[in-house]
């Protein structure tokens, strides 16, 4: 063994290094609570998606004619392909849970501010390009709502001055979405993506690893060293935080494998119904909706009444979440000594997220006739109630400058080190 | 000749150059791999004009056949539906369909060559869904005062029996009417303008 490893580092130097730089020399705040989970789960379910997904490669054929059947081929007749199916469509709905409870941690405990400023950035991007891998791998089954999905979301384009018309031609590569639309998702969602979102996942934890890691209550914990330079509030990641995730995987596998085994289409939320139908280019499902992780994102757009603006809309309420380390000015991060307001404005926040989600979702309609009866204008009630939550939802940004930046914030004394509760 | 001195000038002037010119051939070399992606000269190929027999229609009836895979809706509209087409005007965002989104022989009331004959793109202009045909008229949960038309199940877009959109719609735009002429009393061709028109 000695030998060997000697052998091995003459020849590669480094990686024993880059181990203990990044696991048994990579000190974290002692203090992590249930919300720190959400990181390493993230990187289990990409793992989970790299694996299942190249074994469902081995037996899809990605052209319009015989995608369809293939996806009824892997759920009918390879063995356990019905298994690896499932686990890759539950890891999809479990990865936006895990990363939208991963960036609501990152605003409670304020993990975007200096200096992780570019940590949170990096970390928005990976969100972008898995929204654009879940989409493309959303149109891979080529179901009826795989079809008008593509459709609506690569029409989104046409809002873009000039060459709008051109530019959704050029993504579709046919004037409906067809063979070489399937082809080129099909190359992008199983090598161009991942291979981005790897090394956006390795920039994002090397710039984690540079600043160290927040904590619940947002101290620096470099800032109180032992004579050794070891922070006094900070545990080796490897053996103690390798361990006490463990104990989050065995929670999370064991939900993902009660939907996997037991209601994978999660009543249509994970899978939806319309796209057990082929494509159909000539028949529009009765609802086009999303899937549950976008239909924040697509209810925004559907309340503006104004197709530019409605993009526009969409697009800003991504881009607003980029520049938050920007729009607050705060100086304290957790949540825990912040003022009242901005508790108040995040549970806001997080409350209107969810709502908008419902009505991207189309759960409305029903809500609305049960408390104004049948003959309720569901349409104008759906608007309102919508367009209120869409002010809502930006006025969070708008709220957040100004409260920080004009100085309204009263936070409450920060502890000089992690408070540790036993 | 022998000179130790550093040339910063000549450096620079080389590194700036020789990045100008790997960036240019970068770029070119990029424009093959972009334009992969512009429909090729198969999926380009594959829409000629249709021709149709509209004998079989019945009064306020609606036929949908494909041409280049978009839905073409044709329906033989009644004297009732034309009848409450100037009625709608003062509900719709563009009655006089001033944008261009009908050749120039549609441009008129109707939005057809013969008033009972209307021929249209079925894509809703908001995001490219099918609206459906709803002619019934009377209250409908969309819109209490309904006088037939086409409703996107979407995003809730209506448009009346012209295809002309109403207001307060995320659809911006009137559906499109193809390029289409009368061969005959019962047949139409869809694709091709009719003789000595635009």
């Amino acid at each position: 063994m000695g030998a060997f490893t000697q052998w091995f580092n003459e020849r590669a130097p480094g990686l024993g290094a880059v181990y203990k730089k990044h696991m048994t020399e990579y000190y974290a705040p002692k203090n992590f609570n249930v919300m720190y989970y959400f990181g390493s789960l993230a990187m289990l379910v990409l793992v989970n998606q790299i694996v299942t997904g190249i074994f469902l490669a081995m037996f899809y054929t990605p052209t319009a004619a015989g995608a369809f059947d293939s996806v009824q081929y892997i759920m009918r007749d390879v063995n356990w392909g019905w298994l690896v199916r499932y686990m890759h469509t539950t890891g999809a709905s479990m990865f936006f849970i895990v990363i939208y409870l991963h960036m609501f941690r990152g605003l409670m405990y304020g993990s975007f501010k200096k200096p992780r400023e570019l940590v949170w950035l990096i970390g928005m991007l990976i969100f972008l390009v898995l929204m654009a891998e879940a989409f493309m791998g959303y149109v891979l089954p080529w179901g009826n709502m795989s079809f008008w999905g593509a459709k609506v979301i690569i029409t989104l384009f046409s809002a873009v001055p000039w060459f709008g018309h051109t530019l959704v031609t050029w993504i579709m590569g046919t004037f409906v979405p067809g063979d070489p639309t399937l082809n080129r998702f099909f190359a992008l969602h199983v090598v161009a993506l991942p291979l981005v979102l790897l090394l956006l996942v390795v920039l994002h934890l090397g710039a984690l690893h540079e600043v160290g890691s927040n904590n619940p209550d947002g101290v620096e914990i470099k800032k109180h060293k032992n004579p050794k330079g070891i922070p006094l509030d900070g545990i080796a990641f490897h053996p103690y935080y390798t361990l006490k995730d463990l104990v989050g995987v065995g929670v999370f596998l064991i939900i993902c494998a009660v939907i996997i085994f037991f209601a994978p289409s999660v009543g249509g939320f994970f899978l939806e119904h319309d796209n057990s139908i082929p494509a159909n280019d000539l028949v529009t499902p009765a609802t086009i909706k999303p899937v549950w992780y976008f239909s924040p994102f697509y209810a925004i757009l559907r309340m503006i009444p104004s197709k530019g603006l409605g993009v526009l809309a969409l697009a800003a309420s991504i881009v607003a979440l980029f520049l938050v380390p920007w729009l607050d000015r705060g100086g304290v991060k957790s949540i825990r000594y912040r003022g009242l307001g901005y508790k108040i404005a995040l549970a806001i926040f997080a409350i209107v997220f969810f709502l908008l989600g419902c009505i991207g979702a189309d759960l409305t309609p029903g809500w609305i006739v049960s408390i104004f009866g049948p003959n309720a204008d569901i349409t104008t009630i759906e608007n309102l109630f919508g367009r209120i939550l869409v002010i809502l939802y930006f006025a969070f940004f708008v709220f957040l400058w100004v409260y920080t930046f004009f100085g309204f914030e009263r936070t409450r004394p920060v502890p000089e080190r992690v408070t540790t509760h036993a | 000749m022998a000179d130790d001195s550093i040339n910063k000038g000549r450096r620079r002037f080389l590194t700036a150059s020789t990045a100008v010119i790997g960036g240019a051939g970068l770029i070119i070399t990029a424009i093959p791999f972009v334009e992969t992606w512009l429909p090729s000269a198969r999926a380009q190929a594959a829409g000629s004009p249709i021709t149709v027999d509209i004998s079989k229609i019945e009064k306020g009836q609606m036929v949908r056949y494909g041409w280049r895979k978009q839905p073409i809706f044709v329906i033989n509209r009644t004297p009732e539906q034309l009848q409450w087409l100037p009625k709608q005007d003062p509900r719709l965002r563009d009655p006089h369909s001033n944008e261009p989104q009908q050749p120039s022989y549609c441009k008129n009331g109707h939005r057809s060559i013969k008033p009972e004959w209307m021929v249209l793109i079925g894509i809703c202009t908001h995001l490219g869904c099918v609206p459906d045909y709803k002619k019934k008229v009377g209250p409908e949960p969309f819109d209490p005062d309904w006088k037939g038309g086409f409703y996107c199940p979407c995003h809730h877009s209506r448009y009346d029996m012209a295809a002309r959109v109403y207001d307060g719609v995320p659809a911006p735009l009137n559906m499109v009417v193809p390029p289409y002429h009368f061969v005959d009393d019962t047949h139409i061709q869809i694709g091709v303008d009719p003789k000595g028109a635009a």
